[in-house]
């Protein structure tokens, strides 16, 4: 299919157009220069295309750090391609540089040969001084194995605007349009999303709008008219299943799957939330869909805010909470009382940079072992973790199923990476959607609030609001059935295994294989979202000719039944994790399997170069 | 609504009562066991939620539903259930350690939203339960296990917090006091919103007689300035008067009663309720008791709801269909 087709902008392209298969772009500014907005309008028009895409936003902590300092860069990387895509790319082809900073802080990503496009407008002294370049890059030939276009795009941006009422500053504002049409014009992106985009947003500022819509056009033009863009590049479409996609981040994605589960279980959902990024995007979405008969409750703090989902889930509704890592450390001792309690609970841990603070705007999974072991006491919860950003929904459906099925509660793990980046989803059927339907204790005579469900170990959820079952329940340790207050050491005893039988009995699906030749002797084993890295540097790997077998967890409390025989059958197990090795501990330990970690604790996702590298070591140096 | 009248008998629950001989949570229950039924609410529709300590076990010996929870959580907990459940009579049980100190964000964040939530504070000025350590509420300079040469802490005016916090309802009274508990009860029942009840208990073991001055019967008909609505504020000795702004106490026999300050608990202006709340001090010489305040605003629950109505009424109830297909989409063939 052609731009055309879609609707694309067609233009007289009079410059010769090359055909490529994928390429990384990465867009980076001052954090006000609205380096996301661009990269996010690139990524929806570049989705309509049909190209298959990966994003990667990089932010700092800070929301407005000094201007043009190395602080203050903001980036949005996005890898698209014609064919099956797993990461945002290790490399970018292609960087835009909004000044001097943002030049400086990612010029070491940026292999020799890609393109550069800066704003040359602010390449000036005081802005080189400022970041501690002595010479000017642009003229001092440290960048003559690049292909620079040094572009005048702040003034070209101001006087296209000259004949609107704005300053000077309000019209500078408007080049990462200028940029983005540029870029648009190379790529052969559609304008129309874009420009009713920026329409409905400054549908109440015409002359905002209108500077957008000019700077956006006169970079389009640019690219066409000026000799210093020789070429522009096409990318087909990429092979997908048939269905109807959306390109879909992780909070919101798992914001849907949350909707989708009150939905299919037919109670409402409430959410007990304090603002922590970055996880707060998920109660700002949830907070938009009351029609769904949503409630958010922004409470005074963590431990709140788990706590008032609790009450609700022992109310009847579906309570969830949604936090980071230093929030889950302040819940700990709430979900110790659902486990007590035995009641569903749904706890998302978007994981971020830790101890402490950390990096809060930076990915890691370093949440596992507390996700696992936070509490006090023998306190089994059940561990999911999602893969992608759009697996969060089919991940959040799970940690409904689970929780409600079991009366348990359930961390869904997802993190920074794949809160923040996106991908394709192919959006689901409504009618394909599992059943998740509950069930409340009924009226009857001599209730038995601790009487399990033969299967599934679970009590009873037994509402308030139900005659004749009223009931008092709490911490304390309780005897089996009856729920009175009890402080047997053979009960407490029975109680502690019990519950722990509970979560190791959870259904969880089997894990697959991925062994193409069915003959591999080592294999990658990753969990949360190292899924793209390492499927990535699988595909490399075979395309080199190895053999190399893949399998993701995404159940860890409990792991997949058929685990245990999968370890067993590869002799070398690889697992990256943006940790010091803490699945990898929880494998030896259960399974008495050595595994061979590859660590790193950046703050950043696994490259597949490096991936490579570290298969490749286990391959055939040892 | 009831088909058959309840009595005592119905919320009481077969468990064995473990507080110590001569607590005074003894009575705070028996006089709850007994006010319930006035409620006319079926024991299912009530929900007591508890914290930690000696009081937070009084869920366990009522026949309704309840949760003896964490340390502190209480309000928070309940403030989930009581949200997504306005059908519900939600009862909240604490102590001054529970509600004043581990649990004093809660405490305050519940009241200024006006969750509706019956929140009773029993103030025994000691943590019991862990044996006898001076609590935020103990008066300064106090003797207890941690603290053998005297607390240094100012304590807090329980009733002076909630208002701080802008508390819709608030009240005084006393554990031996049936029947003015009982009233305070009543009145904090039919409230909308969230109310705090602060409930003078006695700890025989660890504080034995700290409220003797307002229960002993040679001092506590001078020491309780009683608080009822449209009445001049006295004590038998003492009145109310206004100074300025402020308020302040004098004796009966220096001023006429037509001078005395008539008590409007739903004067709108919260220093009001915050005056009289500081007349009070650690001894107890001159204690309002009743209610400080009792003013209308829409409580948390209700607007919550109304606003999940108000959207449906306006874009119709959620679509899933429609919510997945939103935004930029694209069909691959």
């Amino acid at each position: 299919m052609t731009a055309a087709d879609r609707g694309g902008k067609m233009l007289d392209m009079s410059k010769p157009i090359v055909a490529v298969k994928s390429v990384v772009i990465r867009f980076a500014g001052d954090s006000g220069d609205g380096m996301q907005l661009t990269g996010d309008r690139f990524t929806m028009d570049t989705a309509s295309l049909g190209n298959d895409i990966s994003t990667l936003p990089n932010f700092p902590a800070e929301i407005r750090a000094p201007q043009g300092t190395l602080l203050g860069v903001s980036s949005f990387q996005l890898h698209f391609a014609d064919h099956h895509i797993r990461t945002a790319g290790d490399a970018p082809d292609v960087l835009v540089a909004m000044n001097p900073a943002a030049l400086k802080a990612n010029i070491k990503d940026i292999p020799r040969g890609a393109t550069i496009i800066v704003d040359k407008d602010e390449f000036t002294s005081r802005n080189l001084t400022k970041v501690g370049y002595e010479t000017n890059p642009l003229e001092d030939g440290s960048l003559d194995s690049y292909k620079l276009h040094a572009v005048a795009l702040t003034s070209m941006t101001v006087s296209a605007l000259s004949e609107l009422p704005l300053t000077r500053k309000e019209a500078e504002r408007s080049k990462n349009m200028f940029a983005l049409g540029l870029l648009s014009w190379m790529y052969h992106r559609p304008t129309e999303a874009t420009e009713a985009f920026l329409k409905a947003k400054f549908a109440k500022k015409s002359d905002i709008l209108e500077a957008n819509l000019i700077a956006y056009r006169t970079g389009w033009n640019y690219g066409e008219t000026t000799e210093d863009f020789a070429n522009s590049y096409e990318i087909a479409s990429a092979h997908m299943q048939p269905g109807v996609y959306k390109n879909i981040g992780g909070n919101t994605a798992l914001a849907y799957g949350l909707v989708a589960a009150s939905h299919q279980a037919k109670i409402p959902l409430f959410l007990g939330s304090y603002p922590i990024t970055p996880a707060s995007e998920i109660l700002h979405e949830l907070s938009k869909h009351k029609k769904f008969g949503v409630t958010t409750f922004q409470a005074e703090d963590e431990i709140a805010a788990v706590g008032s989902a609790l009450g609700a889930s022992y109310g009847g509704a579906l309570g969830v909470t949604t936090t980071s890592g230093p929030g889950l450390a302040l819940k700990g001792e709430t979900i110790g009382l659902a486990v007590m309690l035995e009641l569903p609970l749904i706890i998302v841990n978007v994981q971020r940079g830790g101890p402490s603070t950390g990096l809060p705007t930076k990915t890691e999974q370093a949440d596992l072992l507390q996700a696992m072991f936070g509490r006090n006491g023998e306190s089994p919860a059940a561990v999911i973790a999602a893969s992608t950003p759009s697996d969060c929904f089919t991940m959040a459906m799970e940690a409904v199923r689970i929780a409600t099925t079991y009366r348990v509660p359930v961390v869904l793990l997802s993190d920074g990476y794949i809160a923040n980046g996106s991908e394709p989803w192919k959006i689901p059927d409504v009618a394909s959607l599992p059943d998740l339907s509950v069930e409340f204790a009924k009226t009857q005579e001599n209730f038995m609030p601790y009487e399990r469900d033969p299967e599934t170990l679970a009590r009873p959820w037994a509402i308030p609001g139900t005659k004749g079952i009223e009931h008092r329940i709490g911490g304390i340790e309780k005897q089996d059935k009856t729920g009175a207050i009890n402080y047997e050491p053979a009960n407490h005893d029975f109680m502690v295994r019990t519950r722990q039988a509970k979560v190791d009995g959870i259904e969880v699906p089997d894990i697959d294989v991925d062994d193409p030749t069915g003959d591999a002797t080592v294999l990658f084993l990753g969990w949360g979202s190292t899924y793209g890295p390492i499927a990535s540097a699988v595909e490399t790997l075979r395309n080199n000719g190895e053999k190399i077998a893949q399998a993701h967890i995404k159940y860890i409390a409990p792991f997949p039944k058929n685990l245990g025989a999968i370890l067993e059958k590869y002799p070398k197990v690889i697992t990256p994790e943006m940790n010091l090795g803490q699945l990898a501990m929880l494998l030896r330990s259960k399974y008495m399997k050595d595994i061979v970690g590859y660590n790193m604790v950046r703050g950043l996702p696994f490259t597949t170069a490096e991936l490579v590298e570290a298969a490749m070591g286990v391959l055939h140096n040892d | 609504m009831t088909d058959i009248a309840l009595t005592k008998k119905d919320f009481t629950s077969d468990q064995e009562v473990r507080w110590c001989p001569g607590c005074g949570d003894y009575s705070i229950l028996s006089t709850m066991q007994s006010f319930l039924p006035e409620l006319g609410i079926e024991r299912e529709n009530i929900v007591f939620i508890s914290g930690i300590g000696c009081s937070s076990r009084f869920p366990y010996y009522l026949n309704t539903f309840g949760m003896h929870s964490i340390h502190g959580r209480a309000p928070a907990i309940a403030s989930g259930l009581a949200i997504s459940r306005p059908d519900l009579t939600v009862f909240v049980i604490t102590g001054d350690g529970d509600a004043l100190s581990i649990g004093g964000n809660h405490l305050i964040h519940a009241l200024r939203r006006n969750v509706e939530l019956k929140i009773l504070l029993f103030n025994n000025r000691i943590y019991g339960l862990t044996k006898g350590q001076y609590s935020p509420a103990s008066e300064q300079g106090k003797i207890t296990k941690s603290t053998p040469y005297g607390s240094l802490d100012t304590p807090f005016n329980p009733v002076s917090l909630a208002l701080g916090a802008e508390a819709s309802f608030v009240a005084r009274t006393i554990d031996s006091d049936r029947k003015h508990l009982s009233e305070v009860l009543r009145q904090a029942a039919a409230h909308k919103g969230s109310a705090l009840i602060e409930i003078y208990q006695n700890c025989p073991i660890f504080n034995d007689g700290a409220f003797d001055q307002v229960k002993d019967n040679e001092t506590k008909d001078g020491s309780l300035l009683q608080m009822v609505h449209g009445q001049p504020i006295k004590s038998a000795t003492t009145g109310v008067i206004r100074e300025g702004a402020s308020l302040k106490l004098v004796d009966l026999d220096s001023v006429d009663e037509s001078q005395l300050v008539i008590h409007d608990a739903h004067d709108p202006d919260p220093s009001y309720a915050f005056s009289l709340s500081r007349l009070s001090g650690s001894s107890l010489e001159h204690t309002p008791i009743g209610i400080f305040r009792d003013v209308e605003r829409p409580s948390y629950g209700a607007m919550v709801h109304e606003q999940l109505d108000a959207v449906i009424a306006k874009d119709g109830a959620g679509n899933l269909e429609k919510l997945l297909n939103s935004g930029d989409t694209w069909v691959v063939d």
